[in-house]
């Protein structure tokens, strides 16, 4: 299928740009790591458990929003994104190839991350692993499309963390739940479900957010 | 292949394009000239879909895939090479024999050696000339150029009308242009915004 | 016309509410705030997904027109948010002696959808007016009403983590018929007020929308 294809170059070019200027990434991990070392200062002394996976949800969602932020830029740069635009490719595969490879930056942080975690906090178990590559979906697909959106602005890198902060309350919920809770299982559904809706919500309208 | 009727475009407050009709026929070479600021830019991009008309008509029976733009960025990578751009575009235009096209243009338009080079550290006019390929790459039906002749050297300059000469008459083309001394010949319409 | 059915629809519902309708059984005085809160949240829900349902029209059509009725509805509905959330926090203050309470889950539903919203004009205002705008305002109003049911499922699930979860005893969920009638009215009342203000406000717009092109024109 043509659609496939299409999804596959734009996220081999969004990778390939990515192992070029090696910018976004290594700043992502500097980032998590540096800030789970502020968050062992900021958490007072006999802080329990359950604070410290806390906080881990909350590095994730700012490491998200710093990866994120980066999303469009060299699409902006050059107003390259008219260029997509224009193609006969069906837009939305856009945005899956981008999100893609938001995923796999997101992996590649978390994968430094947690271990980094479970060395300074808290052991990780495989609920915690399986809610982290669930909220990734989750954060890419909704932040990707809110990228487009602060990328077309002109308050852009200030737009996409009020935008995105609402939206992704949802998943931290379900991570934090699933990290802590007793029944890690319905939080770890949640955010499946979570996952479904908004992927397919943007997917479906990411046409609009980049056309007029 | 274009129609325009009572065509405006504004932006916030400020309005462009006022209130303008046109009719551009199949094989037809539209010059557009004006000033600064007159809105020609803005009619080409109204042409190609990235902008929605605020007032008006605008009826283009080209589809996406047989129209080729040309704007005043070169909408290229700057990270990527000359040749991973057009393999790109080509993919993405599902242009046949890709290779043979992406290598066909850039020896035509001299950026064969450079073509394993980072965009990035392209002249102006050499951009300008890769901009020109991957216009070109599709083979379209439609060319919206906006100034195609900023930046490039004399030689770029003949070789774009030398490739001008030879698409008037079977394409479709819409010039952009503050000095249109070179196309005139080849046009068949002038359009004068104010 | 609109306006005096809701200004008279309101005068008779308060009065009922603090007049005519008897006392709750447990809760006493304090509950009456109910028929004030209740109706307030539910019209800020109507006017979010009266938003959205514009917005659906605008990006199915790609008709501008949608787009200030969109965005008149999300700016009523965030007032009555607001309004909610103010009114949410005087009952848990008299209720439970706090001005906020994290175990009620409309309110925290309320404050989030509080946070969207507002985001929602920080897009506006920073994206120049046009179709652009038009659109991505319509896929945000989108997103806001999909959000309403899936923050709530999360404020549920969360319930269990953050806080213990209380169980008001006095709960009844039933409402008598003078409560119920109460109700009705005082909600038929907000949306009547919520229904006028939209008018107002879109036709205020439209008019200096049309005094704007004018100007344009004339110039």
């Amino acid at each position: 299928m043509s659609y496939l294809a299409d999804v596959g170059t734009l996220a081999a070019k969004d990778l390939r740009l990515e192992l070029r200027s090696r910018d976004t990434v290594p700043a992502m991990l500097l980032f998590v790591v540096s800030t789970l070392v502020v968050f062992n200062f900021a958490l007072p002394v006999g802080a329990s458990a359950e604070a410290a996976y806390g906080l881990l949800w909350a590095a994730l969602v700012f490491t998200a929003i710093l990866g994120l932020t980066r999303a469009f830029a060299a699409e902006r740069e050059q107003r390259v994104l008219d260029g997509l635009v224009l193609a006969p490719s069906d837009r939305s595969a856009i945005w899956l190839g981008k999100t893609i490879a938001v995923v796999v930056f997101l992996a590649l942080a978390e994968a430094v991350a947690l271990p980094a975690f479970a060395l300074f906090f808290e052991p990780v178990s495989w609920e915690l692993v399986a809610a982290v590559a669930l909220a990734s979906v989750g954060f890419a697909a909704v932040g990707t499309l809110l990228a487009a959106m602060a990328a077309a602005s002109r308050a852009r890198e200030l737009l996409l963390p009020l935008l995105f902060l609402p939206l992704v309350i949802p998943i931290v919920v379900g991570g934090v739940g699933a990290s802590i809770g007793d029944d890690p299982g319905r939080y770890l559904g949640f955010l499946a479900l979570y996952d479904l809706i908004f992927a397919i919500l943007s997917w479906a309208s990411f046409e609009y957010v980049v056309t007029e | 292949m274009i129609a325009a009727r009572g065509l405006g475009r504004s932006f916030g407050a400020k309005s462009v394009l006022r209130d303008l009709d046109l009719d551009v026929a199949e094989r037809d070479l539209l010059l557009v000239t004006g000033p600064n600021g007159s809105g020609k830019s803005t009619l080409l991009a109204l042409c190609a879909g990235l902008l929605a008309p605020t007032r008006g008509e605008l009826d283009v029976t080209v589809e996406r895939s047989r129209i080729g733009y040309l704007a005043h960025e070169p909408l290229v990578y700057r990270e990527l090479s000359a040749l991973e751009n057009l393999d790109l575009y080509g993919r993405l235009y599902r242009v046949p024999e890709r290779r043979e096209r992406i290598g066909m243009l850039l020896e035509r338009y001299g950026l064969w050696e450079v073509r394993r080079e980072r965009v990035g550290t392209f002249s102006r006019g050499m951009q300008q000339r890769l901009a020109l390929c991957r216009t070109l790459l599709h083979e379209p039906d439609l060319l919206l150029l906006d100034e195609p002749y900023a930046g490039l050297d004399e030689e770029g300059a003949a070789l774009l009308d030398g490739e001008l000469a030879a698409l008037a008459g079977t394409r479709t083309l819409l010039l952009a242009t503050h000095t249109p001394a070179g196309v005139e010949l080849l046009a068949t319409g002038r359009l004068a915004l104010a | 016309m609109l306006a005096a059915a809701a200004a008279g629809l309101l005068l008779v519902g308060i009065a009922l509410a603090f007049y005519w309708v008897p006392n709750a059984p447990i809760e006493g005085f304090r509950q009456r705030i109910f028929y004030i809160h209740v109706p307030i949240a539910l019209t800020a829900y109507a006017c979010f997904f009266w938003a959205a349902w514009k917005a659906l029209r605008l990006l199915w059509t790609r008709d501008q027109s949608y787009d200030l009725e969109s965005y008149t509805a999300v700016h009523i509905g965030v007032i009555f948010g607001i309004l909610t959330l103010v009114t949410g926090s005087i009952w848990a203050r008299t209720s439970w002696n706090t001005w906020w309470a994290w175990e009620e889950r409309q309110l925290v539903l309320f404050l989030v959808l509080f946070l969207f919203y507002s985001a929602y004009f920080m897009l506006r205002f920073s994206v120049d007016p046009g179709p652009r705008r038009a659109s991505m305002s319509a896929v945000y109003a989108l997103f806001g009403v999909v959000l309403i049911p899936v923050s709530f499922l999360a404020i549920r699930l969360a319930e269990g983590l953050i806080h213990p979860v209380v169980f008001d005893e006095e709960v009844n969920t039933r409402l008598t018929a003078s409560q119920f009638l109460t109700f009705i009215v005082c909600f038929a009342g907000m949306l009547a007020l919520a229904a006028s203000l939209y008018v107002n406000e879109l036709t205020g717009k439209r008019v200096d929308e049309r005094l704007r092109e004018l100007r344009e024109a004339l110039s």
